[in-house]
């Protein structure tokens, strides 16, 4: 065991699989400063950076993908994803579909993603929901260096679209390039078991659409991904001391979703409390009610997300994104009501 | 409509006058910044000042403009209350947007302004401008602020060409500093960009960025042609960005390295660079070699400030009348001053 930052875990792990398969590429806006040690080590035919032209790099990435290579390609922001819609709505996710399965597109959209150090509703997005709303994508929230690194070999092994978010709270040079701008006096609520931990010499792809369960419990299930994975272990912690026992699952993917990890779970428990960052409606929130209630399960539920476009105010942002008392607070009135 | 009159010694005053007042404006968000009571970003209109001065100044009531995530600088130009911009910047309920945008999302709609943290996005949204001007405000103009990264994203271009088709009273402003964050927008752009723009139909013009009195002068012209209905119009203006990218750039870093960070980097470059598996050693060194050239030029013209707009001018009215000159300047610190007074810091900064 080694123990590594996020973003290094993600580096090192790109840094195995490009030295084992050499048609992997990395594309994208500043990448010969951003993978500047991929881009010296593998050439610069390897790490290719582009214009700011996300709809023409992200559409070609794709075809790069059709002629023989795995393009890792970096939107920076997954809020700029927007740009490069069309490629990943109507080709990245169709064509597999639309050549009858003869012909796969195995790229990794890697972007950062989320929100907590102050930068306004068009640089802190989530938009999984939205994302994995697309039938054909993949997406992949890891929230640990373990899952980051294992998650990123996962994507690669995969022979279709993946859709990688690294949020910018564990993420120590993207928070520190967007929030922190090498600044001593200014704080951030990351969460260490987020940004640092243990990892293993050789990398093993984790399987997509397994959950874990981070905490054992029986009271009730709360459901997370990403950064709010950590603000539920925080929440589970004050609740205990509450004599409520939380069991705490970390989705991982979410597209495809552990479906059988989540109903196991409230089925004992009964009560289901989803934390996510992404905006309430018509996302994973309700994804996840829904699939309990296909199942035939009658539970508790309810949900603590990002309700409105996240403000640019440090004091409405912390409102507005999931927090520790928004969960406990959600999590009593689930179990007394 | 404007007459179109050269800028005399006198229009000078005014524009330096403008051009000061945005510099030191600036000055007190780069404090408050380092301060950290301005989260997040902060990208400046330092360096850009004689573009958007000579520019916006000229601009009238029902006139419309476009702007990047530099808006700070046109917003002030434009008369946008400074008070309401700086609490803005700190996420204040009583800013200009109520602290919901920030400085990359600032909105002013009787000065008919909007702006965007997305790349290329002023390109379309100058075309709208100018579509709803055309039909409720005859003689009005759009104006679009965007640096020359956005010369490569298919919305810029695709405005291009709409504004080019409808004949639309359209201003394309490119301040060109060469460089788009860690990209050297040369390495990134095919072909000469000036072409490439007449090459949708636009009247396509170069003027200095650096130089308010000629960005003032080519303007004037092309906004009484727009006035006329004589189509859209692209302005290539070349500015040099004093503070990087960003507050905290990461190559402007390199001109004041910490022991730690660059520890950090050589190790791992080093690793980079000798681990066995992987690029031939010479395509290894080339690329070492081409990442050392950037940050190189990058410290060397940060050093050097060359393109920063105004010290000439301020040689040159030193010389016309120094008295006046420093009476000036002591009037817009005053007002600054007056600004930062109406500012009550609030106590602390409230993260998570």
């Amino acid at each position: 065991m080694r123990t590594l930052n996020f973003a290094e875990a993600i580096e090192d792990a790109l840094m195995q699989a490009m030295t084992n398969d050499h048609n992997i590429i990395i594309m994208g806006e500043d990448v010969h400063g951003l993978r500047l040690n991929l881009r010296i080590r593998f050439g610069r035919d390897r790490v290719l950076p582009t214009p700011i032209s996300e709809g023409a790099f992200v559409g070609a990435a794709v075809t790069a993908a059709m002629g023989g290579l795995h393009p890792v390609v970096e939107v920076m922001l997954v809020d700029f994803i927007g740009v490069a819609m069309d490629a990943v709505l109507n080709h990245a996710a169709k064509i597999e579909k639309f050549s009858g399965g003869k012909w796969k597109v195995p790229i990794v959209v890697r972007a950062t993603c989320g929100g907590g150090y102050g930068d306004g509703g068009q640089h802190e997005q989530s938009l999984w929901g939205w994302l994995a709303h697309i039938p054909g994508l993949t997406v992949l929230v890891p929230s640990t260096p373990l899952d980051a690194g294992g998650l990123m070999m996962a994507a690669l092994a995969h022979d279709g679209p993946v859709i990688y978010l690294e949020h910018k709270l564990l993420s120590e040079p993207w928070l520190d390039a967007m929030g922190g701008g090498s600044r001593k006096n200014v704080k951030f609520d990351v969460p260490p078991e987020g940004t640092r931990g243990g990892v293993p010499k050789i990398w093993e792809p984790i399987p997509i659409g397994q959950g874990v369960i981070r905490c054992d419990g029986g009271d009730l299930t709360i459901v997370s991904l990403g950064v709010s994975v950590h603000r539920a272990l925080e929440a589970a912690g004050v609740l205990e001391k509450e004599g409520i026992s939380a069991q705490v699952i970390d989705l991982r993917s979410v597209a495809p979703l552990d479906k059988q990890l989540v109903i196991g779970s409230v089925s004992k428990t009964g009560r289901m409390l989803v934390v996510d960052e992404d905006y309430r409606g018509f996302g994973l929130l309700g994804e996840l009610a829904a699939l309990v209630l296909e199942a035939g399960i009658s539970i508790k539920y309810s949900r603590v997300c990002t309700e409105d476009t996240i403000p640019f105010s440090r004091q409405l942002e912390y409102q507005t994104l999931p927090n520790v008392e928004r969960i406990v607070e959600s999590a009593v009135n689930l179990v007394n009501s | 409509m404007a007459d179109p009159i050269k800028t005399q010694d006198h229009d000078s005053w005014h524009l330096y006058k403008q051009m000061i007042r945005c510099r030191l404006f600036e000055k007190e968000v780069m404090r408050l910044w380092h301060e950290g009571a301005i989260s997040g970003e902060m990208h400046l209109s330092m360096g850009e000042e004689a573009i958007v001065v000579g520019i916006v100044d000229q601009l009238e009531d029902g006139d419309a403009m476009a702007l990047d995530h530099r808006g700070t600088a046109p917003m002030l130009v434009r008369g946008v209350d400074p008070v309401l911009l700086l609490k803005e910047f700190m996420g204040r309920p009583d800013g200009l947007g109520g602290g919901m945008g920030g400085h990359m999302h600032l909105f002013s709609p009787e000065h008919l302004v909007a702006s965007s943290g997305i790349v290329g996005a002023s390109g379309p949204a100058a075309v709208g401008f100018a579509i709803a001007n055309r039909r409720l405000r005859p003689d009005k103009i759009s104006v679009a602020f965007f640096g020359e990264g956005a010369t490569n994203q298919g919305m810029m271009l695709e405005s291009f060409n709409l504004a080019a088709t409808w004949k639309l009273p359209v201003m394309f402003v490119c301040k060109d500093n060469g460089q788009a964050i860690l990209t050297q927008s040369a390495n990134v752009t095919g072909g000469n960009l000036m072409d490439r723009v007449r090459g949708f139909g636009l009247r396509a013009i170069e003027v200095n960025g650096s130089n308010v009195e000629e960005v003032w002068n080519a303007a004037n012209q092309e906004i009484s042609y727009l006035r006329k209905g004589e189509g859209p119009v692209f302005i290539h203006a070349a500015c040099f960005h004093m503070e990087g990218h960003l507050l905290g750039d990461q190559l402007l870093r390199f001109a004041h390295p910490s022991m730690s960070e660059t520890l950090k980097t050589t190790i791992s470059l080093v690793k980079a660079h000798t681990q066995s598996r992987g690029a031939p050693l010479r395509e290894r060194t080339a690329g070492l070699k081409e990442v050392l050239g950037i940050v190189r030029e990058t410290v060397r013209k940060h050093r050097s400030k060359e393109g920063d707009p105004i010290p000439p001018l301020r040689r040159k009215l030193l010389n016309l009348d120094a008295e006046k000159l420093h009476e000036w300047e002591s009037q817009i610190r005053n007002e600054i001053e007056a600004i930062l007074q109406q500012l009550v810091l609030p106590v602390e900064q409230v993260g998570g």
